[in-house]
């Protein structure tokens, strides 16, 4: 799966994309936040409160509880501030 | 017309463009952002862009077909800039062309509005060595939120 992040999301994580083999048991967007946000401290300090990220999943936005597969692209960015 | 693009535009042939060679235009609504000097009380010297090339794209064409859907339209144009910008750069530029002005003026209004809250993009106000990102301003979902029940005015 590919995972990219966005904005201050990015900056906390170090990384703006990477591939992941997803675990099995990951099947929602808010399951992969909760299994990256342990990949270590930025990862925990960028996921460390949900409600203040939002998701893309095949470039469409997407609640946390929408369902993701292994061929899936998703993203973690802070809310738009574009215009 | 969809143009996500880091260098600067020219506002007048853009919107020109919207109504040439097309007699059956009555009015053409267009509006820009610039970068403004002040962010709050401090002064800023630099804005810069950062967007999700494919779905930056995506997103304003969905919104531009919403547009379409929404009200009689010749054309339509959004151009967005990334990249760093500077106090009086233009940042994006919306425009709607019809054959009459009610339209023009509520298409334009509409695709700021969503863009505003729907395209990934994401603004880093710089000054002198420090940069903040911006953060979104609940002021903005409430003028997406008049178009989910202000719909096509006839």
């Amino acid at each position: 799966m590919k995972v990219l992040y966005f904005s201050w999301v990015r900056d906390r994580t170090g990384v703006g994309k990477e591939e992941i083999s997803l675990p099995e048991n990951i099947t929602t967007v808010e399951e992969l936040a909760g299994w990256l946000k342990a990949k270590g401290d930025g990862y925990a300090a960028a996921f460390a409160d949900l409600s203040l990220i939002r998701v893309a999943v095949n470039h469409e936005h997407v609640k946390l509880d929408h369902p993701i597969g292994a061929d899936d692209e998703v993203a973690f960015f802070p809310p738009v501030t574009g215009g | 017309m969809i143009k996500v693009q880091r260098e600067d535009f020219d506002y007048a042939g853009e919107v020109a463009a919207l109504s040439e060679g097309n007699p059956g235009v009555g009015g053409v609504c267009a509006f820009s952002g610039l970068v403004r000097d002040m962010a709050g009380d401090s002064q800023i010297d630099s804005m810069t862009l950062e967007h999700y090339p494919g779905m930056t794209e995506k997103s304003l064409a969905d919104i531009e077909a919403e547009a379409h859907r929404r009200w009689p339209l010749e054309k339509t144009l959004i151009i967005h800039r990334y990249g760093r910008l500077e106090p009086g750069d233009q940042i994006v530029l919306v425009a709607a062309s019809s054959a009459h002005r009610d339209a023009a003026f509520d298409a334009c209004r509409f695709l700021i509005d969503w863009l505003k809250t729907k395209a990934p993009f994401w603004k880093l106000e710089g000054s002198g060595d420090a940069t903040q990102w911006v953060e979104a301003k609940e002021s903005d979902n409430k003028s997406h939120d008049r178009w989910l029940t202000d719909k096509k005015k006839e």
